[in-house]
């Protein structure tokens, strides 16, 4: 399992800042707004009016698709609006915003689930309200709930966290590395896995000890750490799964197609704690950075709150944020405001001072391939961005242009500035649209 | 409570961070990496040698910034390309060319061979080594006249280059691999220090400014040909070392936008250049001959781009995971 070959990546600053922060959980802001569109799939309908009193963990959004997944109130108090809000996505979502009372009372409906068989663990994972953790938010128990199942074999556990700056997965192996065990244990037990990768990259040593110390401890036999090379994108499902069990895995194919039921760490972490304790997913531990935070630090945040409120906790900006990045600087969102609300899949808060948030200005293709050879994939966005101006989809489709996974490797290594991971996610799009 | 928030911020795609190594620093890292063939140069010809590369580098400079300027366009210069492209011209002729013959020949490199086909990242060819061969042919006697080197003992002006002797067949007095590896022979500008042209041309290699199959195709390639046409090992090396092929093979080969995009293209494409010099040299009229085999073989660029293509694509396009 050592000795293959890497996929082709590129060297990011790690910028691993808050590595060693402890996490410090914030307190309850006045409001909070939560949004119904928090996973891959259908979104949530509101299960709450306005007027109506809410509280921790009780059920206020859900819908009847199977990828879905239930989204809880974070906080106790009074739904003060339902409102239509333009999402980072561009479209409109509905938000339920809460007025807080401070008193964070615990809904009647958080209790320890009964798990007496896999059908019990997979309404387990749903009712959780789990998603990928990692930004990808898909519905966890669809994950473990694949068509193949008895074709799956192996568990591997995304600890890679190879975007720059985020140390969200790195606390939690360091802080909760039990229950990431426990919850491996759950999953390996009821889906009958043979055996648990854990894929962390070198650059995060408290995680590697501390995870092959708990496994030590707990005699576990079954499950292994599997240390990766820190260079980005290790942590992409498509490059993880490559390194962990050498099998290609082109876009389009799911993880359990070729045998491997993987998730987040954090995910699984964190639905091992509901099923101990029954609380759902209304907080989650966030990376606060960037050089506008005055104090960057770890930080639990009820989902929901602003991105205000966060950063103020956080000491306030430092200088004038120009640019605010949900998730990671690789493959994260920029959103327009900082009224925007946390979410699930909000691992990272970056504010950026204009000295980060420039965008530089694009000069001409210089045909050095740089673009090439950083791509784990071996694809050519130079010809992809040529073919889009040309609206070639003809040749986008020859030169696989749907095998991109917009992992922006190369943007990055562009000496020009081509803003190539964007001409491939609109050519990615004009072939959709042409298919048609 | 509407001013408390910053509703005003920069949106923009992933990803948000791009790294620092631009075309000015990959255009910068060249000339670095020219620097110890330009010192050799004036070492070995002498405040001439000083003169025509500033002449050259400030001559191409005023070219792109004059062109930009009348044409409207965004100014280049910043980019360091035309400083490169001047001093490679400058390399390329010999260090007593007139300076106003030197200053036509930026003047077509720059303003014929680069912006006129759309500036940098379009040119179909070279600018430097199309200059060169435009100034070879415009102005022949000029650019066949060699100052000796410095350390020469007699009192001549003039000498010949190392294939020139060997054009006339005089063997015997041929400068020994010592002297061609030191650069203490006659020949242009920047292309008589062997030595300090293969410390630029590591350099750019271990920086992976440049790819190491162009240069190893093309130098191996006249290593090998000269081996078989002449059966001596002596005449391999010196044919290698000798000439325009390490400046060419290193610098102006590797140019990114006139040579092929993908390994496989660049192979042929360096031994084409290598086939191309060693036959000229051998069989043609012209003593030298890496010129006109980078100008062949960058217009041959297309065409290997395609070739290289369809195994690129037979592959399955993305290597997989392979």
């Amino acid at each position: 399992m050592s000795q293959r070959k890497h996929l082709p990546s590129i060297h990011v600053p790690h910028h691993k800042n808050t590595a060693a922060a402890e996490t410090v959980t914030m307190p309850v802001p006045d409001e909070v707004s939560i949004s119904m569109s928090q996973n891959i799939g259908a979104p949530c309908k509101p299960l709450v009016e306005k007027g109506d009193y809410v509280k921790v963990g009780q059920r206020i959004g859900d819908v009847e698709a199977f990828v879905s997944a239930p989204i809880f109130s974070s906080v106790s108090g009074t739904v003060k609006a339902i409102e239509q809000v333009r999402g980072s996505m561009g479209g409109f979502e509905t938000h339920i915003v809460i007025e807080t009372d401070k008193k964070q009372e615990i809904s009647e409906e958080v209790k320890v689930p009964e798990i007496n068989s896999f059908e019990d663990f997979i309404k387990a994972a749903r009712d959780s309200g789990m998603v990928g953790l990692g930004g990808a938010s898909f519905p966890t128990h669809v994950k473990l709930n694949p068509k193949n199942l008895d074709e799956c074999k192996y568990l591997v556990v995304n600890a890679a966290e190879c975007e720059p700056f985020i140390t969200t997965d790195n606390r939690e192996m360091v802080e909760n590395g039990q229950d990431v065990l426990d919850g491996m244990k759950m999953i390996m037990q009821w889906l009958n896995l043979e055996r648990g990768y854990i894929g962390i990259e070198t650059n995060k040593p408290d995680a590697i000890a501390n995870m092959k110390k708990l496994i030590e401890q707990n005699e576990i036999k079954d499950m292994e750490v599997v240390p990766l090379p820190s260079s980005y994108p290790k942590g992409a499902e498509r490059v993880l799964v490559y390194e962990v069990t050498g099998q290609t895995m082109n876009a389009g194919v799911l993880p359990a197609q070729l045998g491997v039921i993987l998730d987040n760490v954090s995910t699984i972490g964190v639905m091992a704690e509901y099923i101990k304790t029954g609380m759902p997913i209304v907080r989650r531990r966030v990376t606060v950075d960037g050089d506008a935070v005055a104090e960057p630090k770890n930080v639990f945040v009820p989902i929901g709150t602003r991105i205000a409120d966060v950063v103020e906790f956080c000491g306030g900006y430092k200088k004038e944020p120009r640019k605010i990045i949900m998730g990671g600087p690789m493959m994260g969102r920029a959103t327009k405001s900082d009224e925007s609300p946390t979410m699930k899949n909000t691992s990272a808060i970056l504010c950026f001072s204009q000295d980060m948030a420039e965008v530089k200005e694009e000069t001409a293709c210089l045909n050095c391939q740089r673009c090439h050879t950083a791509c784990p994939f071996g694809l050519m966005p130079s010809i992809f961005a040529d073919a889009y101006a040309d609206k070639d989809v003809d040749k986008l489709n020859r030169f696989n242009v749907m095998q991109c996974m917009e992992c922006g490797s190369c943007s990055y290594t562009c000496p020009a500035r081509r803003p190539l991971a964007l001409t491939n996610k609109l050519a990615k799009f004009m072939v959709k649209e042409a298919s048609k | 409570m509407a001013n408390k928030f910053h509703t005003n911020l920069i949106v923009s795609s992933a990803p948000h961070i791009v790294t620092e190594s631009d075309t000015t620093r990959l255009m910068g890292t060249v000339i670095l990496a020219l620097a110890p063939a330009w010192v050799a140069s004036i070492y070995i010809f002498g405040f001439r040698a000083l003169l025509l590369s500033i002449v050259c580098v400030a001559a191409s400079v005023l070219f792109e910034f004059c062109y930009n300027k009348i044409m409207h366009k965004t100014q280049t210069i910043g980019d360091l390309s035309a400083a490169l492209t001047g001093l490679l011209i400058a390399f390329n002729v010999p260090s007593t060319f007139p300076l106003w013959q030197a200053i036509i020949g930026c003047a077509f490199a720059i303003i014929v061979v680069k912006q006129l086909f759309g500036g940098i990242g379009r040119n179909f060819s070279n600018p430097a080594i199309t200059a060169r061969i435009f100034l070879f042919i415009s102005f022949a006697g000029n650019m066949s006249t060699w100052p000796v080197t410095r350390l020469d003992a007699t009192d001549a002006v003039t000498g010949p280059t190392p294939l020139a002797i060997l054009a006339e067949g005089s063997t015997d007095q041929l400068p020994s691999l010592g002297q061609l590896f030191l650069g203490f022979h006659g020949g242009s500008t920047g292309e008589v220090c062997a030595l300090a042209l293969i410390i630029g041309g590591v350099y750019l290699i271990i920086r992976k400014v440049i790819s190491p199959i162009i240069p190893c195709a093309f130098i191996g390639t006249v290593f090998v040909f000269a081996l078989i046409a002449t059966g001596s090992l002596h005449m391999a090396l010196f044919h290698v070392l000798a000439g325009g092929v390490l400046l060419g093979a290193f610098f102006m080969a590797t140019d990114y936008v006139t040579s092929p995009k993908l390994p496989l293209g660049q192979l042929i494409f360096g031994i084409g250049c290598g086939i191309i010099t060693m036959s000229i040299r051998l069989f043609g009229s012209y003593p030298e001959g890496v010129s006109f085999s980078i100008l062949l073989m960058n217009i041959c660029t297309p065409l290997l781009n395609n070739l290289s293509y369809k195994f690129y694509l037979k592959e399955g396009g993305a290597k997989n995971g392979k």
